[in-house]
């Protein structure tokens, strides 16, 4: 028994520790004198990295998104007669909800997971090593571009997800079940606020990029320097950044719908 | 100004429970190579690392030209860092830049140079290491002591004054091996650096030392001019400098009693 509390202690001083040492790297990231000449080359080659490279994904995943909720709220508004609605239905799914959350679980698949092991692999081959030693702080060099890039990209990434998505809903709906276009739009321009709903997803997304960033670059720059810490560190990314996304939504939806 | 370069004084470092160091005391001569020699695991490298700082002692200091570079802030120590330099076993050149790029990153870092000068500072310091013809290979197509040449070269490209090179010579044919002795003998006595060589390749390294220090179980148990060294009869330092299989450091990693160990089986 006194064991068992032994180790949840022990726990739950290397929790603390490892959120301090996480909480120390995002400061050291953060607060620095900014260096635009020399970052934004780099800041670049990391938004292409992170974000033009999860285009794709994203919007292949938007569509094919869009086009299966056209399909089945199609299907249950049909019952109540209520199919002119569907429009409202995709867009308001999608813009709140399904566009933030859903990029942030792919792009923490795609790039979070990409970043640590990036990181990783560049700290078990000393690459992080050899630059402190010739005086180059890594985090400015290394971590910064690639967390700034993260946190820029996805809430780029989520409106191109929401945009595709609706569209896909468009097609379905309008192209193939044969809902009148006009109505579609219609329904949906006068029931999607731009504040309560496209600002409030821009906003999630937001949060969401700042926190799997984080958790993706801080697992990479301290992962256990050899095969299988690195790829414990990427499972990590993905687990963590996946609840987290969960957990915040929750906690965000919560907030936006009590209007703060 | 003062003789030595670095001091260690008293120096106790543990990893988890494992004492690394155990009250370590040593003097880097300016001007001069000193090699740290040492079985396997016996912290060689660990120690460069706690002269660079990116490790921290648990007791005892190093002072690098009289300052205790683990008192310096974190501005400070990369400001002190740019007088140093750290070969790494693998070379650890930066995997998505060409050779040209690695070796013209610290100038890219540090200085406002304009392009046509980098690109002559690199040419010559990948002449210098007989590499100018590779400058536009990327590190995944260099064997493993052309790599080496390459870390050499983006190294010495700051114009550090204290030089430290980790097992430079491990897994190297006797060729590389020979050219990567000349280069840094030359590299020290030209460009009037300080040099410390970690290594446990015995004849090599003696024949390029001025001075060595001899590590095992967290103490200097040995140190001297090579001939000297080679010379000692003390126990450790015999049966590392002659290579014995056996003796003040066991074959046996500690273990209890083999057939008691058997018959519990």
């Amino acid at each position: 028994m006194l064991e068992r509390i032994q180790r949840l202690g022990a726990f739950g001083l290397s929790f603390c520790e490892r959120l301090g040492v996480s909480a120390v790297l995002l400061a050291r990231v953060i607060v620095r004198r900014p260096r635009f000449v020399k970052a934004l080359p780099l800041l670049v080659e990391q938004l292409y990295m992170v974000g033009v490279l999860s285009l794709v994904i994203i919007v292949i995943s938007g569509l094919f998104i869009g086009m299966v909720l056209a399909l089945q709220g199609y299907n249950i508004l049909d019952k109540f007669g209520a199919t002119v609605q569907l429009g409202q239905l995709v867009a308001l799914s999608v813009v709140r909800e399904l566009g933030p959350v859903i990029t942030a679980l792919l792009f923490a698949g795609r790039a979070g997971s990409a970043l640590t092991a990036e990181l990783g692999l560049m700290q078990a081959t000393e690459q992080i090593s050899s630059m402190e030693m010739m005086a180059v702080d890594p985090l400015w060099r290394i971590v910064s571009p690639r967390f700034w890039a993260g946190l820029i990209s996805m809430p780029l990434l989520t409106v191109i997800f929401m945009i595709t998505a609706v569209y896909g809903g468009y097609l379905v709906g309008v192209g193939w079940l044969g809902l009148d276009p006009g109505q579609f739009w219609a329904n949906m321009q006068s029931s999607v606020d731009l504040h309560k709903d496209i600002m409030n997803g821009v906003i999630k997304s937001g949060v969401f990029g700042f926190v799997v960033t984080w958790i993706s670059v801080y697992q990479g720059y301290y992962a256990v320097p050899t095969s299988a810490g690195i790829a414990r560190a990427t499972t990590k990314t993905v687990v963590y950044s996946s609840l987290a996304i969960l957990g915040l939504d929750f906690i965000l939806t919560s907030f936006m719908l009590g209007g703060w | 100004m003062n003789d030595d370069i670095i001091k260690i004084n008293g120096l106790k470092f543990f990893r988890a429970d494992k004492v690394i160091f155990d009250g370590v005391d040593l003097n880097i001569k300016r001007g001069k190579i000193t090699a740290i020699m040492g079985p396997s695991g016996s912290g060689k490298t660990t120690l460069l690392k706690l002269i660079g700082a990116q490790l921290y002692p648990e007791q005892g200091g190093v002072l690098f030209n009289g300052i205790n570079i683990h008192k310096l802030s974190r501005k400070e120590l990369y400001k002190t860092r740019r007088s140093m330099g750290l070969m790494f076993q693998s070379g650890a050149l930066f995997t998505n830049l060409s050779v040209f790029e690695n070796v013209a990153f610290p100038l890219r870092e540090h200085t406002e140079l304009p392009e046509d000068m980098i690109r002559d500072l690199v040419l010559m310091q990948l002449e210098a290491v007989g590499l100018r013809g590779a400058r536009d290979l990327m590190p995944s197509e260099l064997s493993g002591g052309m790599a080496r040449r390459v870390a050499l070269a983006r190294t010495l490209i700051k114009d550090p004054k204290l030089m430290m090179y980790d097992e430079p010579f491990t897994g190297q044919d006797p060729i590389t091996m020979g050219v990567l002795m000349r280069l840094i003998k030359n590299a020290n006595d030209v460009l009037k650096l300080t040099s410390i060589i970690v290594s446990h390749d015995v004849a090599e390294t003696a024949s390029i030392a001025d001075y060595i220090y001899i590590i095992a179980n967290g103490k200097i148990v040995g140190h001297g001019e090579p001939d000297a060294v080679m010379q000692d009869n003390s126990p450790w330092v015999d049966q590392f400098v002659h290579g014995l299989p056996d003796g003040a450091m066991p074959f046996h990693y500690p273990a209890k009693n083999y057939y008691e160990d058997l018959l519990n089986a």
